[in-house]
């Protein structure tokens, strides 16, 4: 079995004993200690636990019942795990050591999966390229010196190098959707409140969600069946019921309505990605499926209230990293045998231990709600909020899902865009508004450019209607060999 | 102070101020970097002031429609030990959390 099998595949061998757990995730660890060293997608590689729960697995009397028997799992460093220290990328927690698991980790260790490490990200989710971590950039598998994108930069590259066919991602505003574009692989964002978040790292916790990368769109709606429903540990995860997903991937895009915001798509996109998308309409054309052009005339505002709306969040969630009850606690300044007072401790931990862009979403967040400010900035995004999600409301009254591509250009080279972190925040300017909506969305891959870069196609659906989301992209994707693509590495 | 509509710059000043807000200290490059960033975002950000939001109320989140109470049941928590053990400075054995001095 090739080392780019699909969870389907892996999952399949394993359940009916064609191939060990242990020997999968032999061959995984193998394949993360060849490349890691290249490309940094781990901060943390957990071989000894991984065999364990692999030989678990092996060991179960009823591996047939394991719907993910087996499938090597990379999980984001921003997702608690018990006794494996969870960084978020960050200094401020490089020796953190959660006392428990996310519910995301636990049921897919529940169900089979092996856990074989953390993955590196932007430092607490906030980027889109994975070069904001205090551990050094993820490289994209495609092309060493671009960025996998962000910021579950690491777990994009893990399944991309083939190092395993799953991987949990957060996103918040694209970070599960850009990386999957940028390296090739399906991501899936899920509802909001559709997955539990309970052990996930706080960042703007009305936007963010947990989903899989995968390679296939079956894969997705498999990872998806174990990761979602209600948890009572989240209040915000909701108690609607779970179809089942893989059951709706039909293969079929007849009748499918695909609303297209065509103003909002025809501007700063690079041209081969507006060539790749405008060839996936065609291809869902040829198939079956309706175009309908759609207004979202609000969309073209989603970046800006989404960095109003999500700094605000950040500087209220990162005030807990204070040295006080985890975390990295700055010595103090005037050397051995002397102390900083309360407030002094607080300000240097914080200076010390959070980079350059957490910082600078702290202030602005801080500075959008404070007093004077809140009703300009942080209520007016909010009331801007209101109206994009009327947007898509009108918008699905029409159609079944939304296409755009899922980002305006392909990978970035490392370093190209750092010093500016406004021309960053640009590239997030097709996600945001899923995540302001709280609307599922996937991106799958649809294409290349010249130089062999990924581009990625995302189709946005209703509220918790991830199976003709998955449906609709599963259709494209049986219609195209995208997906088997490989980077050489 | 911030006009809507004006080129955005911050003080010196202001951005202390901020920080100071969010227990953060900045070094002296940081103050300079995020005094231009910040108004640099923040200018770009004001094009939500554009925006005829009348009568539309605001959404602060995606609440899920449901009835999030919990039966009230004792049930374990951490224990304190695995709740101290991450804690730059605790002592374990009396059950305490670590701070430098508040009062004087």
């Amino acid at each position: 079995m090739s080392q780019f099998a699909t969870l389907r595949d892996i999952r399949d061998a394993v359940q009916s004993g064609a191939r060990s757990a242990v020997d999968v995730c032999t061959e995984a660890l193998a394949r993360i200690e060849a490349h890691d060293g290249t490309l940094n997608a781990f901060n943390t590689v957990t071989r000894d636990q991984a065999l364990a729960q692999a030989a678990a697995v092996d060991a179960h009397p009823n591996r047939a019942s394991l719907p993910l028997a087996g499938v090597p799992v990379a999980l984001k460093d921003n997702l608690c795990t018990l006794g494996v220290r969870t960084t978020a990328s960050s200094k401020i927690l490089e020796h953190f050591v959660p006392p428990y698991d996310a519910t995301t980790v636990a049921k897919l260790v529940a169900a089979g999966a092996v856990a074989v490490g953390k993955t590196n990200c932007d430092e607490f989710a906030m980027g889109s390229s994975n070069e904001n971590s205090a551990f050094g950039p993820a490289r994209n598998p495609w092309a060493t010196d671009r960025i996998p994108g962000g910021s579950s930069g690491g777990s994009a590259v893990a399944v991309a190098a083939g190092m395993t066919p799953l991987s949990l991602g957060s996103d918040t505003g694209g970070s599960i959707r850009q990386p999957a574009a940028l390296c090739g692989l399906v991501g899936l964002k899920p509802t909001y409140g559709r997955v539990s978040r309970y052990g996930l790292l706080a960042f703007a916790s009305s936007l963010d969600q947990i989903g899989p990368f995968t390679r296939t769109v079956e894969d997705a709606a498999l990872a998806l069946q174990v990761l979602a429903g209600h948890d009572p540990a989240d209040a915000t995860s909701a108690p609607e019921p779970v179809p089942d997903y893989a059951a709706a991937l039909t293969g079929h895009a007849k009748g499918l309505r695909i609303g297209v915001p065509r103003a909002l798509v025809s501007d700063g996109v690079d041209a081969a990605v507006s060539k790749a998308f405008n060839e996936a309409l065609d291809a869902y054309r040829e198939a079956g499926a309706t175009l309908v052009d759609i207004e979202l005339p609000y969309a073209s505002a989603a970046i800006p209230v989404y960095y109003l709306v999500a700094t605000a969040e950040a500087s209220s969630n990162l005030a807990r990293y204070d040295g006080v009850r985890y975390g990295f606690r700055a010595p103090a300044e005037g050397g051995p045998g002397t102390q900083d007072d309360l407030r002094a401790m607080y300000g240097r931990s914080r200076e010390l231990g959070f980079g350059h862009e957490v910082k600078r979403r702290i202030m602005l967040g801080t500075y959008v709600l404070s007093a004077g400010y809140y009703d300009a900035y942080y209520l007016k995004a909010q009331r801007v909020r209101t109206l994009i999600r009327r947007d898509y409301e009108h918008a699905f009254e029409q159609v079944d899902v939304v296409a755009m591509p899922t980002s305006p250009t392909p990978a970035f080279k490392i370093g190209e865009r750092t010093s500016d972190p406004l021309q960053m925040y640009l590239a997030d300017i097709f996600t945001v508004s899923a995540n302001l909506a709280g609307l599922p969305a996937i991106s799958l891959p649809c294409g290349f450019t010249a130089d062999s870069l990924p581009i990625g196609l995302q189709l946005t659906g209703r509220m918790f209607d991830e199976t003709t989301l998955l449906s609709a992209a599963h259709a494209y994707e049986r219609q195209t060999a995208w997906w088997k693509a490989q980077p050489t590495l | 102070m911030l006009a809507f509509g004006m080129p955005a710059t911050f003080s010196r000043s202001q951005i202390e101020a901020i920080a100071a807000l969010a227990h953060l200290r900045l070094d002296e490059a940081e103050i300079e970097l995020y005094a231009r960033q910040l108004g640099e975002i923040l200018e770009y950000a004001n094009q939500v002031q554009n925006i005829d939001t009348t009568g539309v109320p605001p959404t602060a989140s995606i609440g899920a429609r449901h009835d999030a109470d919990r039966a009230d049941v004792v049930h374990t928590s951490l224990d304190r030990a695995s709740a101290l053990a991450n804690a730059p400075d605790a002592n374990v054995d009396a059950g305490l959390f670590k701070v430098p001095r508040v009062i004087g």
